[in-house]
């Protein structure tokens, strides 16, 4: 019954990877744009969401975790509910492109540098620690610690809807499956 | 009876949670809008049913699906 395995079931050591990374060098947090381009791409010139069951490693890595954490409880009706996932995707935008205007400031020297992480858009974690040395501008590091927040946030989401409910319960809600959706349903005017 | 996966394919998020689990390849995520059950492929062993996150898949009689 078991199917053949092939590299990219091994894509969840990269999620964890990444998120180890980011608490060694935030630099390393500009690759996790790499979540945000392909599935765009994928679904954009393909029109697939294939992204998300193959190749999407934070997906693979609740899964093998909710197999051993997860309480599988039902999941609440408003979290599957349209109103509910077109607006977390339209929440997470509004935050997404806050961050960039952070990231702006501090490239027109508006701002100096954070070294901060926000947690749940709410949580400012001192992220000192990982700062790095590497000669960039510094709103290229400003990016990497707004942006490893973002990675942050979603995961921990992730993390506690895997511990009450299935667990890829973030695939429900996530921004970019949402997104890759509409672009789908716009693609095939469905 | 014969049971086989059925779903309301409005309510799907196309996460693909039930293609990869599904030993038979009878689930696919069509077009990227919702799954879809190849009724002849579906062996109703309720794997797609446990993994779907959104928890809209259910078994039903397949005579009962049309």
């Amino acid at each position: 019954m078991a199917k053949k395995r092939n590299w990219y079931d091994y894509l969840w050591i990269v999620s964890l990877l990444y998120l180890a990374l980011g608490f060694f060098n935030i630099m390393f947090a500009w690759l996790g744009l790499i979540c945000f381009v392909v599935p765009l791409i994928m679904s954009f010139a393909g029109g697939k969401k294939g992204y998300c069951n193959r190749y999407c490693g934070r997906g693979q890595l609740l899964f093998l975790l909710g197999k051993r954490f997860s309480k599988n409880l039902p999941v609440p009706k408003w979290l599957t509910s349209k109103w509910f996932r077109y607006g977390f995707l339209t929440f997470f935008l509004l935050m997404f492109f806050n961050m960039l205007f952070s990231t702006y400031l501090v490239f027109a020297q508006a701002k100096d540098l954070k070294e901060i992480v926000t947690l749940l858009w709410s949580f400012s974690l001192p992220w000192n620690f990982a700062s790095s040395a590497a000669p960039v501008s510094d709103w290229v590091k400003q990016f990497a610690f707004g942006f490893y927040g973002v990675m942050l946030t979603s995961t921990v989401l992730g993390l506690i809807t895997m511990l009450l409910f299935r667990p890829r319960t973030w695939c429900v809600y996530c921004p970019m499956g949402t997104m890759t959706q509409l672009v789908c349903k716009a693609k095939y005017k469905e | 009876m014969k049971k086989i996966a059925t779903l309301p394919t409005s309510a799907c998020v196309s996460c693909g949670c039930c293609e990869t689990v599904c030993p038979k390849n009878a689930v696919a995520v069509y077009n990227g809008i919702y799954a879809k059950v190849t009724t002849s492929l579906c062996i109703g062993c309720g794997l797609c049913v446990k993994a779907c996150p959104a928890q809209i898949i259910s078994l039903r009689e397949a005579d009962s699906v049309g």
